[in-house]
């Protein structure tokens, strides 16, 4: 347990300040901004879409679990990340039409 | 690889940036294309320049062909969503996203089973696993747990808003989820102690968590009611960050690690933040309890007699005012009757009727969702009123129709401190001349508790469904 902190300490300090800095970041967001602001997390948070592309780029020809199960995770990852942007466009699009 | 942690380091810059900007009207719109940029570059960085022990990544036609399936499944669904099903579309990304996490958790617990086996089968390293191993193994879990429940949530979450999936919860539900909970978080926490020795059968042991993470999602989201389901969806948008946390965890990738923890971070912040606008807290939405508290607290009160107008009167009542105030609510929304409810504004500012319509923040239960109701319905933006505008011109309000909104018109916050809602901010419509309320029954709003306002005498009811009542209005507007 002790060695895998060290090994991973870096990883840990981001994980700390990242928390802190998300909580920091949208401290004082209008209510209005909440759905869209939800909607943007959510396409930020596909960025797992990398996680499924190393997978996906790492699987070996034999192996099908990983080619379909990889290839799957792509798919839905893209789904999560250009929807995401995309949707959030649109909803703050009508947000700017009104101003 | 140095050209790679460049491009993750300003894909990190840019999510944080974007996160920022999302949350000031001004700038959010650039924030979200700023964000979709830094993602963008960290997807082609990872495809082409991503290296593991000196190798490149293969398969590029599948990962190409994921991507375009993918990006214009996303584009459509996103392009083609009706703004009023938006938080249901939102639900459902984000359960790819839960999904995308569960399956690497997946793929990676294969690998790290065939690498054990091999490890296995050379005795001369024996049982010998290195540390850090356990350590993968329970990310790797934990990824799959959390990924697991965010996608079932989601998808429930997304069927229910959708009106596929019904209410449904039984007696002690909420004690059968902690124990389920407390059975998962079990089971992982025991996978990888005998991970080596039951090499053979340990898969048996991960499916058995991934079914259990799915019904804990479900059972989790069941109970929970439509209304709030905006709520739970940011709960589960920050449960997805988490697990795509875990994959940057995994790969020792620092922009999956940021991007995943600060949607987290954001993502309760948010979450709770959504819940005081409502004036309710977490606990109360997650477990519910609010309409059982309220019944023993508000209802036992007279209840009063209230009365009812009809069609033509309500016709004529407003066509011959100064000045109408519209008050819509979650009951517009639901009825799909924000176009009808525009078409009657034109008509009565026609006949010379001066029409604004009066913006609770959380009208609708979703913050902003009236304001992108009317606003796709063409409602010019200087006619809706912010709540403190609004309640100034209440006075010099001849009517004041409100359409489907209950809580956030109930006296009861102002002047009843044994309410659940007392203290939220409401609109006072019960200071306008008349106050016209169209629902579609007696039924409590929200919140579970009777509301004065429709037995004062200044009110009077019209019941049915929004939209009908709408155009029934226009029609006999028109007639007059």
């Amino acid at each position: 347990m002790l060695n895998w902190i060290s090994a991973h300490q870096q990883m840990i300090y981001i994980v700390i300040l990242m928390i802190f800095l998300g909580i920091e970041v949208i401290g004082r967001v209008p209510s209005v901004l909440h759905t869209p602001l939800m909607s943007g997390a959510n396409a930020i948070h596909g960025v797992v879409i990398i996680g499924a592309i190393i997978v996906m780029g790492k699987a070996e020809d034999g192996n099908y679990l990983a080619l379909i199960l990889g290839f799957l995770a792509v798919v839905l990852g893209t789904i999560n990340v250009v929807g995401g942007f995309v949707v959030t466009d649109r909803m703050l699009e009508m947000f700017k039409k009104k101003k | 690889m140095s050209l790679l942690a460049t491009i993750y380091i300003i894909s990190s810059v840019t999510f944080i940036l974007g996160l920022k900007m999302l949350s000031n009207p001004a700038s959010a719109r650039r924030g979200n294309q700023i964000a979709a940029i830094g993602m963008t570059i960290a997807i082609l960085g990872t495809i082409f320049l991503y290296e593991d022990n000196g190798q490149k990544l293969h398969n590029y036609v599948w990962i190409f062909a994921g991507i375009i399936i993918g990006g214009i499944v996303g584009t459509l669904a996103a392009k083609k969503v009706k703004m009023t099903a938006m938080p249901e579309m939102v639900s459902l990304f984000n359960g790819m996203g839960g999904a995308c996490a569960a399956l690497i958790s997946i793929v990676e617990f294969n690998h790290m089973q065939n690498a054990a086996e091999i490890l296995k089968g050379d005795q001369s390293n024996g049982y010998f696993i290195p540390n850090f191993s356990f350590g993968f193994i329970y990310i790797i879990c934990l990824g799959l747990v959390i990924g697991s429940i965010s996608f079932a949530g989601s998808i429930i979450a997304w069927g229910k808003l959708n009106g596929k999936i019904k209410d449904f919860s039984f007696k002690g539900q909420h004690i059968v989820n902690i124990i389920l909970l407390i059975i998962i978080l079990g089971l992982a926490a025991y996978l990888p102690i005998h991970f080596l020795e039951s090499i053979n059968n340990i898969s048996f042991h991960f499916y058995i968590i991934l079914f259990l993470a799915i019904l804990y999602g479900i059972f989790f989201v069941l109970p929970i009611g439509g209304a709030d389901m905006p709520v739970v969806i940011s709960l589960l948008n920050s449960f997805t960050g988490v697990a795509a946390a875990c994959g940057g965890f995994l790969y020792d990738n620092k922009a999956m690690l940021t991007g995943g923890i600060l949607v987290g971070a954001a993502g309760t912040l948010l979450t709770i933040l959504m819940c005081k606008a409502m004036n309710r807290s977490l606990k109360n939405v997650l477990i519910g309890s609010f309409g059982a508290s309220a019944t023993s607290s508000g209802v036992k009160k007279e209840q009063g007699a209230y009365k009812e107008i009809s069609l033509s009167d309500a016709a004529v009542v407003m066509s011959y005012a100064h000045k109408v105030m519209i008050v819509p609510g979650y009951g517009l929304a639901v009825a799909q009757a924000q176009h009808a409810c525009h078409e009657l504004e034109k008509l009565l500012t026609e006949k010379g009727v001066e029409v604004k319509y009066a913006i609770h923040p959380v009208a609708g239960r979703m913050p902003g969702h009236m304001n992108v109701l009317l606003a796709e319905a063409d409602v010019s933006y200087d006619n809706l009123l912010e709540m403190e505008q609004a309640n100034e011109q209440f006075p010099t309000t001849d009517v004041v129709l409100v359409l489907g909104a209950n809580d956030v018109v109930n006296p009861a916050a102002k002047t009843d401190p044994s309410s659940p809602i007392y203290g939220m901010p409401i609109l006072d419509v019960e200071l306008a001349k008349a106050c016209i309320v169209n629902k579609r029954s007696m039924k409590p709003g929200y919140a579970g508790i009777e509301n004065d306002l429709f037995f004062q005498p200044k009110t009077s009811m019209l019941f049915g469904d929004a939209k009908k009542v709408l155009q029934d209005l226009i029609g006999e507007i028109k007639n007059l």
